[in-house]
């Protein structure tokens, strides 16, 4: 596979390279799942976690992702926008450059924060999610939990359902998909769809029950219940029984079909607890291989291996 | 002007201009003639003129035309003086062929009150490069609220005729319209920021396609449309003067053709930056391409590029928005709006519409000269290459190839979109009552 420099957009992939990065993660995911040990894979290698939007989860998940490879971690926090902070975003940038750090992951509330860091910065950048913009890890551990149910991804059905227009995980998820072959339709109320959704290559539907049938994956995105006080929908009550997903709508489902969700849950608005706690549910083996898959990301960054890692575990 | 400023004039040798293609849109003139000017006056225009003190300036193959006229100017003095100031504006001013710029009212303090036009059109006239006309708030703080002090302004040595809160809509429609009437009593434009700031709240780019896939959240055309159709039936029905700046979509132009059809007294502008470029340049967040109103497609680009042909919009205006580059060097979210725009206009009307075969050179030329100066009041600039009249003139190269380097600018900011861009066409020299303010592309100082 070609190699990667940065890891900033999905729509900077081609197939072949997501390929490579899912069949690396397979690799790495008995190390990822095992609770001891790690390998010197990365030893010696600094990452900086650049977190300039709160986001524990993603942190924990990148900084064990480096500790069971033996890389050490720096962090690196500030919340809203550098000016506040009374530096220079592009001052913080030099600085991490000038401390030798050999890969950061950013983490922004600002779409394109990641690209412009990467113009101040020689080493790789990788995008722990921006904005409303990408959020590449999360995609490829999707469809890498997604391949692990159900095998190649080519012609399968994927419905991406929620508050897409302000999802870095849509944007992300959707490209993924794309690159391999599967199928997405996008369900949401209007108010929460993109400008020209079409133009991502997938298909739209405001109507949940209808898709279901035919459907390998039911993805639900999170949708935070401040967006009623904006007229984006009346009440959550409302968003439930429209778009959210129950045990009446999980029977209208394929036997094999899988649901999942990127975290954190609002449990009763796009899920309900019981169909979040269903043996349909990977939503928990979604975290697992979020582990595996940045640690790959990170090993092929960082190593300058293009054909996979040769990491026995 | 002031005595002062005219006597300035005074007692230099006279100069012929000679073999330059005179294109003088007040008189339709386009040929080559020779154009004689002394103490400030042009003296003579006509083919074969000789003079036997005056100094002979070749023209042969360049243009001969009246000085630009910007209708949209930030110069950010007072009080943003570290992204520009009238000095540095006036020479960027002088370089881009302009001999009147008007400076935008959101300075600090605004320029809501006769003593800050009086002291920027003073400091203009101190530097001597540009002759300023100074804008007027609406409303006092541009706060949307309570009205400037219109005929303050307006007899004040400044003589403001020409009223915008730029940057920000005037959102309450009962204030807009009581501007719109009030304005009457002293024969002034009311120019009103095209937005609707609900539609825009959160706004970064234009709304679509390319905003869909960036993630950033988008500024509808509506938004802009919505408000310009307020405001146009607002000054049907007052039958009020309006003008309409920066003028960005294709909706925006029909609302504007069709009222002026209708008869409205409407005028609007569009800026060089929403001629030439599109929102998918944004790839790369480079906050240099944020600009209020956003870049907008190409279908958008293709109809304003029509209107201006056509005079549906009057006239070119820069837009002029310099911004220091600790301010541009942020997070496209955290960075300001704005674009430089003095030094490039020109080059870019003639490389994307003159030498694209949509606009004759007349044409365009009228829309950087007679066009602005029939919006408002700028004391003869943009007018006749007439005997008698004062000797505001750019001389330009049409041919000249350059390539922009926003380091290589007058302005004290380097926020051009058109860096590195390959442009055709500069101003060589530009004459303001007579006297060289550029002269062989160097600002006489």
């Amino acid at each position: 596979m070609k190699p990667l420099s940065n890891l900033i957009s999905i729509e900077d992939l081609d197939a072949e390279q997501v390929v490579g990065i899912l069949d690396t993660a397979e690799q790495l995911l008995p190390i990822a799942d095992r609770r001891r040990n790690s390998v010197p894979t990365l030893r010696g290698k600094v990452v900086c976690n650049l977190f300039l939007e709160d986001s524990t989860r993603t942190r924990i998940s990148f900084d064990l992702a480096a500790k069971r490879m033996s890389a050490e971690v720096i962090n690196f926090s500030g919340k809203g926008s550098s000016v506040s902070k009374g530096e220079s975003f592009k001052d913080t940038a030099l600085t991490l450059d000038a401390m030798g750090v050999d890969c950061v992951v950013v983490r922004s509330g600002s779409s394109g924060a990641p690209l412009q860091v990467s113009r101040y910065l020689e080493v790789p950048i990788l995008n722990a999610g921006d904005g409303w913009h990408q959020h590449p890890t999360q995609a490829l551990l999707d469809v890498f939990t997604m391949r692990r149910h159900l095998g190649d991804l080519a012609g399968r059905h994927v419905v991406v359902c929620g508050d897409v227009l302000h999802s870095r995980v849509a944007r992300s998820e959707v490209q993924a998909l794309r690159l391999l072959g599967a199928r997405v339709t996008l369900v949401a109320p209007p108010t929460l769809l993109p400008p020209a959704p079409e133009s991502w290559g997938a298909e739209v539907s405001g109507d949940l029950d209808a898709v279901l049938p035919d459907a390998d994956v039911v993805y639900l995105l999170r949708v935070q219940r401040e967006r009623m006080h904006r007229a984006f929908f009346p009440s959550s009550r409302e968003y439930a029984r429209f778009w959210g997903l129950d045990v009446d709508r999980l029977a209208r489902l394929p036997d094999h079909a899988i649901v999942m969700h990127p975290g954190p849950m609002n449990r009763g608005v796009e899920i309900t607890a019981d169909v979040a706690d269903s043996d349909r549910s990977v939503i928990i083996e979604q975290v697992t291989n979020g582990i595996a898959i940045r640690m790959a990301c990170l090993y092929l960054l960082l190593s300058g291996d293009t054909e996979g890692a040769e990491v026995t575990p | 002007m002031t005595d002062a400023a005219f006597r300035s004039g005074d007692h230099r040798p006279a100069l012929l201009l000679r073999g330059g293609r005179v294109l003088d849109p007040a008189s339709g003139t386009d040929e080559v003639l020779d154009v004689l000017v002394a103490d400030g006056i042009v003296v003579e225009v006509g083919a074969g003129l000789t003079s036997n003190d005056a100094e002979i300036l070749d023209c042969d193959g360049l243009w001969v035309t009246p000085g630009f006229v910007d209708l949209h100017t930030h110069l950010r003095e007072p009080g943003f003086e570290d992204a520009e100031d009238i000095a540095s504006g006036s020479a960027a001013g002088a370089a881009g062929g302009y001999t009147a710029l008007c400076p935008m009212a959101n300075t600090d303090p605004v320029c809501d009150a006769a003593a800050v036009a009086e002291s920027v059109w003073r400091r203009g006239t101190e530097i001597g490069l540009v002759d300023l006309f100074p804008v007027g708030a609406i409303t006092k703080g541009l706060r949307g609220e309570e009205l400037a002090e219109f005929g303050e302004l307006r007899h004040s040595a400044a003589k403001v005729d020409f009223f915008s809160d730029d940057g920000k809509p005037v959102a309450d429609s009962l204030v807009m319209r009581r501007a719109l009437q009030y304005a009457g009593a002293f024969d002034a434009v009311i120019c009103n920021h095209s937005e609707d700031p609900d539609l825009t709240a959160e706004a970064q780019m234009n709304e679509g396609q390319v905003s869909s896939v960036l993630g950033l959240p988008g500024w509808p055309h509506e938004a802009e449309e919505i408000m310009i159709a307020r405001d146009l039936i607002l000054a049907e029905g007052l039958g009020a003067r309006l003008h309409v700046p920066h003028v960005t979509t294709a909706g925006a132009v029909e609302l504007i053709r069709a009222a002026k059809a209708r008869g409205v007294h409407v005028t609007a502008e569009v800026t060089p930056h929403h001629l030439s470029l599109r929102d998918h340049l944004i790839d790369g967040y480079d906050p240099v391409l944020k600009v209020n109103p956003p870049l907008r497609t190409d279908t958008d680009v293709q109809a304003l590029r029509t209107a201006l042909a056509d005079g549906t919009i009057d006239c070119v205006a820069t837009d002029h928005a310099p911004h220091a580059p600790e301010h541009k060097d942020q997070e496209w979210e955290h960075a300001p709006c704005g674009m430089l725009g003095l030094e490039t206009a020109f080059a870019v009307v003639n490389t994307d519409l003159v030498l694209a075969g949509l606009l004759d050179p007349l044409t365009a030329i009228a829309r950087l000269t007679s066009g602005p100066a029939g919006v408002r009041d700028v004391a003869g600039h943009g007018g006749a290459i007439a005997a008698g009249r004062e000797a505001h003139l750019t001389v330009l190269d049409p041919e000249v190839r350059w390539t922009v380097d926003g380091r290589g600018l007058h302005s004290k900011a380097r926020n051009t979109p058109f860096h590195g861009a390959d442009l055709v066409g500069r101003p060589v020299h530009t004459l303001l009552r007579g006297r060289f303010t550029l002269r062989d592309g160097k600002v006489q100082a």
